[in-house]
């Protein structure tokens, strides 16, 4: 059997859509695969983003911590969908903890091999920071809606 | 003027005359929300269209309009209500054996016999998922004449779904459904998905050119919802929103539940998305 490279998981990831070979191929140059145990954490609040996750199986969840009211829930990425931003604009931090609620695989790419890359081909920074900017425009539609607590107020 | 392919049964008899009907079985589908097994004291069974709704009282005492969420095919009769006060209280606290008054069917039903052939994706938020329920379970019935069958499904938190037996049953696989639900807010005890449910739509899998969409829910859910699958390829008019408004006589005579040049209660609840957006956000409507 075949195995699927990272450029060819990355060539179908909605994220990377339409991207060329070459730029799919100086990006895989950053990636590693990581496999993260039901409960472990890939990220924890305050530490610095170093990478940047496209889940491949499994599920992160996003967490806050509340000493007054515990552990929360805000957000979470499933296969397909991507951790986050912290890596492409400063201060490169994370806000929250990363934890896999079931057994996670990711690929993990290198915050500063992917922003040197980003750099020395702007048009693959452009293309990333739009795709990025995407992300976050669609997310925050979405945090805007929950807001409005739509199910608690018929 | 009915959505196009409606069902609509017309009820025997003078329309604005109620039914008793007994209540078998209740079920605590959450804190505020029950649902009532409920069946005719004549015998006679209500003949209804999946997305209809009675309008259910208490001998006595007011009413108020609630969908059917049972099959409308087999089985006995349902409906879930949510205790909003006044006449929902008293529905949501009845109890076996006593007696309720039943108007109706009325309204435009889903038709999701309109899908047959190509995928079927239904979109719920909170109790929303209801009035869908009555489609999903005629789905299941026949459902080799459908391709997909998706259930999107989106509560506020974990403890705040309805349907729980059922969402397991259709997690482990039954009747073939591509189920995903996610909440608004959670605690460590859930592993699913945390976020809205347009989040859901990417990974459904459907054909957007072959889809039916029915959605439930919260208004502005809808909104959002149908913009999400307008942006996944669906056209408009292949999207069915049943909207919720103040229905009283039940059969377009009172005005209370109008939009406008519509009538929800006989025009609707079930209505083609691409004939109200437009009403959807006009202000004082």
């Amino acid at each position: 059997m075949k195995m699927r490279s990272i450029a060819d998981y990355l060539s179908g990831h909605p994220f990377f859509a339409d991207l060329d070979a070459a730029s799919l191929s100086e990006l895989a140059g950053c990636a590693i695969n990581e496999h993260i145990r039901a409960g472990d954490c890939l990220f924890r609040e305050g530490h610095r983003a170093d990478h940047f996750y496209v889940v491949t199986r499994g599920r992160i969840a996003l967490e806050l911590f509340s000493p007054a009211t515990g552990q929360h829930v805000l957000d979470s990425a499933g296969e397909g969908e991507i951790l986050d931003w912290p890596w492409l604009i400063p201060p490169h931090r994370w806000f929250f903890d990363g934890r896999a609620v079931a057994p996670t695989s990711v690929i993990s790419l290198d915050a500063a091999c992917l922003r040197g890359k980003c750099d020395a081909d702007p048009r693959l920074g452009y293309e990333l920071a739009m795709r990025a900017a995407q992300t976050m425009s669609q997310r925050l539609q979405a945090t805007r809606a929950r807001l409005l607590d739509m199910y608690g107020t018929p | 003027m009915t959505a196009a392919g409606a069902t609509r049964l017309h009820p025997p008899g003078s329309p604005l005359v109620p039914r008793p009907f007994r209540v078998l079985a209740t079920r605590q589908e959450t804190a505020d929300t029950t649902t009532l097994t409920i069946e005719p004291t004549d015998g006679i069974p209500l003949a209804f269209a999946a997305g209809q709704f009675t309008m259910l009282g208490t001998f006595g005492g007011a009413e108020a309009p609630i969908s059917v969420t049972s099959s409308p095919v087999a089985g006995p009769m349902e409906q879930t209500i949510r205790d909003m006060g006044g006449v929902t209280h008293d529905l949501t606290t009845a109890e076996p054996g006593d007696m309720l008054t039943v108007r109706g069917p009325y309204g435009t039903g889903w038709n999701i016999t309109d899908g047959a052939g190509g995928d079927l994706v239904f979109v719920a938020g909170g109790i929303g998922l209801a009035p869908l329920r009555s489609a999903l379970l005629e789905a299941l019935a026949n459902r080799a004449a459908y391709r997909r069958v998706a259930v999107l499904y989106g509560a506020r938190t974990p403890h705040e779904q309805v349907f729980r037996d059922d969402l397991a049953r259709w997690a482990a696989g039954d009747g073939g459904i591509a189920l995903g639900v996610t909440v608004d807010r959670a605690d460590r005890g859930w592993t699913g998905p945390v976020g809205l449910v347009t989040d859901l739509i990417p990974g459904a899998g459907f054909d957007p050119d072959r889809t039916l969409a029915l959605v439930c829910g919260p208004e502005v859910m809808m909104r959002f919802v149908a913009a999400a699958l307008i942006d996944a390829g669906v056209p408009a008019g292949r999207i069915r929103i049943s909207l919720e408004r103040n229905m009283k006589c039940g059969i377009g005579l009172c005005g209370h539940c109008q939009l406008r040049e519509l009538f929800i209660c006989t025009d609707g609840p079930v209505l083609p998305y691409d004939k109200v957006a437009g009403l959807m956000t006009v202000r004082e409507l």
